[in-house]
């Protein structure tokens, strides 16, 4: 257990030199990188070593805190969740240390710096922490931390509302995981995990207990309808604390479901439903909204709540296969939702990585005004399109992997018969393709309209590759995508602990079985890169001293084509948001051309999210509205408040004498 | 024979003869239409000629313009490797290959849809929008449809899943078998670019959606694009007519049905390119969906009729 505590005591001690360095940014940046890696350092080989061996280590101190314990421990789980979160907390922080080079010298800058590894540091106790109190206090260390990240920027427009959004999604989230851990521990007479894993539940109980726990974790994680924070925080954020954020900390919510399924036992068909649809929506929903933006990172932030959607589904099919006693399917799901986990950490990352480079050199996320970056940025450029590829689970990238397990599951927990359970497994199976056809459309129009063609404003056509700092983690990034595509078997073995610790024990001889098919999908990865490679020789061949020429691209006759007439983002989105229009409502401005000589029409659509009308709008509004009322209460004046004290006191003495 | 040279003779049938069917339609559509037409062999005549050029390139490309068709093929071409053909067992298969098969035929769309964009062109942009569109609305009909006969026949592989069932089994489960084939020559339409969804003889760039994404290419890259999609063809042709093909049957048997299979597909294809016409563009969602439901319904009957 050392390793971990080593860690936190790095990253604490880090963030208070990085804080103390004040307006010498550049130091500030130094120690938080040092400290990231040496926590990395400390704290991986003990992740590791529990991932391998699956024997759990724990450690316990006096604590004089009422009812709560200061007890950690490192199960399976936890451990790879620690290992997820070190590991990629260094090349976010070196592309941070890039991306901020150049507004240094500030000493809230300073302060950015140690806030993320304040971060990182309470990320590792939320999965280490064997104690609901110690988790809830890690878990709002998490949620300050990373909301003064997120208004880094506080000077632009709309990141203060932003950040307000956060605030108050994050803290509505605490309170039902609040309700949670304070139903559970009064009847456990305890927080400490052993106990409320001990105490006997009745039907209704571990379901309101599941049910708060997906609220509560849930609005972290994401999911639909308790997405709607995130598409509005992860952008405003700089973008290595985007990448951090969507890649790294939304998976505490995942964390969190999968931690209270561990501990309530009983497992309920109606939890494995329950998770499918929100998984299926969130999978969904968070496409269709991603296909619809014009903001880069907004575009990115979207695609969070669709990837958090598929683990979800794969975290559904692992209970409702469990329950169904369908073992294999439940592992083959379980391991896919672990995986995905991974997987979406690092090209989502990249992704943001990527997109924040782009945006930051051309000074604007607006799509439209971007193009033909990946000639001006071939580093970054590549580097978003491996990122596009993997989550688009192409082959043979790390996305198909994850996702490959996830449809196994769901199929063979659907091939086993035609109980409710294996129809419901069967027919996710096409949510889930549908999603994943929807992902391409998205990441072909992002990564082409920002990247291919022509540059669609002066800024672009300027922008310049970004630093080493910067490029040199996207490089990294992207090549672990490729490696875990290729080695997908070995990945597996890692993490066949945790996921057999969540299917069941049953199913634990399932899993070579498991890493058997991916070493065959692996292998068709390297025979398709062959085959590839084959291909490009050939070209060559062939093309060896015959003529190739250049012209500029062919326009169907006209001859003087400029950047506005390539497609646009929105353009491009049409063909499936225009059929859905009914559904999605998009806010639509359109000044027709008129006349036999028309000028001066335009056209602009903004795509607003459901969850924000239809459910959120009128329930702050009828809150705003209900404050409202009480306010006359509230005078300011002090002859007021002393008359509530005695009409209060009056109250009081009656109800004695009546009593 | 080496058994392992057996299995690796399974794509050749489809690397060899798949140019064969868009000829065969080719020939199909001018009969129909009283023409003369180009000879059977005349796929091959172009993808000489085009082999034999040099190319064009836009100013605007980048590499990716030039990897898009490769990649293309390579993806089309290693999903050949899953495929079984007639009697011949395909060179990898495992459990749940047909997911593979779905993404890699994605990967190849990707490598297009990237290298049509890269030329910056509008009508490009417009094809590639298009395409992936369409093809992303065909991907629930084509999972529910090779997910229904998985479970039709209890077995996640294509080898078992296509070539399966007996002649009992065939006949008890026709009508599910007879809508999924419905649902996946729908599926081959949309996704081969055909008429009704997109017209592959068309000179109008605003109403094409496949050909006017790859306008630019020339020479040896248009070759690969050209020979990828009868390749894609056979894939979708092979899908639909192996599950037909009853096991157990003798080699030259099963090999002679595939191959009345394959040109019986190109035949109807051929049939309708020449009997209907272009659906309007806002309409292509409706007959994807239609697929999707061909197929949703398909299981429907399974799951109601039980496995026998």
């Amino acid at each position: 257990m050392s390793g971990p505590l080593i860690s936190l005591g790095i990253l604490v001690a880090g963030a208070i030199l990085s804080a103390l360095c004040g307006r010498r940014s550049l130091a500030a940046a130094g120690v938080a990188l040092v400290s990231v890696s040496l926590a990395a350092a400390a704290g991986m080989p003990t992740a590791l070593r529990v991932l391998v061996t699956g024997r759990a280590v724990s450690w316990r101190a006096p604590w004089s805190l009422p009812w709560g314990s200061l007890s950690l421990a490192l199960d399976p789980l936890s451990a790879f969740f620690i290992a997820f979160i070190l590991m990629l907390a260094v090349p976010f922080a070196f592309y941070g240390r890039g991306y901020l080079a150049r507004h240094r010298g500030s000493s809230w800058q300073s302060l950015s710096w140690s806030l993320y590894q304040i971060l990182v540091a309470s990320m590792v106790l939320v999965v280490s922490s064997a104690d609901g109190l110690l988790l809830l206090m890690a878990w709002e260390a998490m949620s300050v931390a990373s909301l003064f990240l997120v208004i880094h920027d506080h000077e632009e427009e709309g990141v203060l509302k932003d950040g307000l959004v956060y605030a108050v999604a994050a803290h509505l989230g605490v309170a039902a995981l609040l309700g949670l851990f304070a139903l559970w521990g009064g009847w456990a007479g305890s927080l400490r995990f052993a106990d409320l894993a001990a105490v006997p539940l009745s039907r209704g109980a571990s379901w309101t207990l599941f049910l708060l726990a997906v609220a509560g974790f849930g609005s972290k994680a994401g999911l639909v309808p308790f997405h709607v924070w995130l598409p509005k925080a992860h952008p405003a954020a700089p973008s290595h604390v985007s990448a951090l954020m969507s890649g790294v900390m939304i998976k505490m919510g995942i964390y969190g479901i999968l931690r209270i399924l561990l501990l309530l036992g009983g497992w309920q068909p109606g939890w494995g439903y329950l998770l499918l649809a929100m998984g299926g929506s969130s999978a969904l929903l968070g496409v269709l909204y991603a296909l619809g933006q014009h903001d880069l990172k907004r575009l990115l932030a979207y695609h969070s709540v669709e990837n958090v959607g598929i683990i979800t589904i794969g975290i559904g099919a692992g209970v409702l296969a469990r329950t169904a006693g369908m073992g294999i399917a439940s592992l083959l799901a379980f391991t896919g939702a672990l995986l995905h986990v991974l997987n979406h950490g690092l090209f989502k990352g990249l992704l943001f990585c990527g997109g924040g480079a782009a945006a930051q050199a051309s000074g604007t996320r607006e799509m439209d005004a971007l193009g033909g970056l990946l000639k001006r940025m071939p580093w970054t450029g590549t580097g978003f399109l491996v990122g596009s590829m993997a989550i688009c689970a192409l082959p043979p990238l790390n996305g198909f992997a994850s996702e490959f397990l996830i449809y196994s599951g769901l199929l063979s927990g659907a091939l086993s018969g035609r109980a409710a359970p294996s129809l419901v497994l069967f027919f996710s199976v096409p949510v889930l393709a549908l999603a994943g056809g929807l992902a391409l459309a998205c990441f072909a129009k992002a990564f082409g309209v920002v990247f291919l063609g022509e540059p669609r404003s002066a800024p672009a056509r300027d922008a310049r590759e970004a630093s080493l700092w910067m490029a040199a983690p996207m490089l990294v990034l992207a090549s672990a995508c490729l490696a875990i595509g290729l080695m997908a078997p070995l990945v597996v073995s890692l993490i066949a602990e945790p996921a057999s610790a969540l299917a069941g024990g049953a199913a634990a001889a399932g899993g070579e079985g498991v890493a058997a098919i991916l070493s065959k999908v692996a292998l068709a990865g390297w025979a398709l890169l062959l085959l590839a490679a084959i291909l490009l020789a050939l070209r060559w061949l062939l093309l060896r001293g015959r003529t190739v020429s250049k012209t500029p691209t062919w326009g169907c006759g006209f001859s003087a084509p400029t950047a506005r007439m390539q497609y646009t983002a929105s353009s491009f989105a049409e063909p499936l948001l225009g059929p859905l229009r009914g559904v999605l409502r998009p806010r639509v401005h359109l000044i027709e051309p008129r006349g036999l000589f028309p000028e001066g029409g335009s056209f602009s659509s903004h795509l607003e999210d459901w969850a924000d009308k239809i459910l959120y709008e009128p329930l702050f509004g009828g809150a705003a509205n209900l404050a409202g009322r009480v306010r006359p209460l509230q005078q300011g004046r002090l002859q007021l408040y002393l008359l509530y004290t005695l009409l209060a006191l009056i109250a009081l003495v009656l109800w004695q004498v009546l009593a | 024979m080496n058994p392992v040279v057996v299995r690796l003779l399974a794509p050749v049938p489809a690397l060899v003869l798949a140019p064969l069917l868009l000829g065969l339609i080719g020939r199909v559509k001018a009969i129909m239409g009283a023409r003369r037409g180009a000879p059977l062999l005349q796929p091959y005549r172009d993808l000489a000629r085009l082999l034999g050029k040099g190319e064009v390139l836009s100013t605007t490309a980048t590499a990716l313009f030039r990897l898009g068709p490769l990649v293309a093929l390579a993806s089309t071409a290693a999903a050949l490797f899953l495929l079984p053909t007639g009697p011949l067992t395909p060179v990898l298969s495992f459990p749940g290959d047909f997911l593979l098969l779905a993404y890699l035929l994605a990967l190849g769309r990707f490598g297009t849809l990237a290298a049509a964009m890269d030329t910056g062109s509008a009508f490009e942009g417009m094809g590639a929008s298009r395409e992936a569109a369409f093809s992303a609305l065909s991907e629930p009909a084509l999972f529910l449809a090779l997910g229904g006969l998985a479970w039709a026949r209890h077995d996640l592989s294509l080898g078992a899943l296509l070539g399966g069932g007996t002649a009992a089994g065939l006949a008890l489960q026709a009508p599910a078998l007879g809508l999924f084939t419905a649902a996946l020559f729908l599926l081959l339409l949309a996704e081969n670019s055909r008429i009704p969804v997109d017209d592959p003889a068309t000179h109008l760039e605003l109403t094409m959606i496949h050909e006017v994404m790859v306008l630019d290419h020339s020479g040896p890259s248009f070759a690969a694009i050209l020979y990828g999609a009868s390749l894609k063809l056979w894939i979708f042709a092979s899908l639909l007519v192996s599950v037909w093909i009853p096991a157990g049957l003798p080699a030259w048997a099963s090999a002679g049905l595939y191959a009345a299979g394959m040109a019986l597909v190109a035949v109807s294809v051929g049939l309708v390119e020449s009997l209907t016409a272009r659906l309007k563009l806002a309409k292509v969602p409706r007959f994807l969906a239609l697929a999707g439901v061909l197929a949703g319904l398909g299981c429907l009957v399974l799951f109601a009729g039980g496995r026998p």
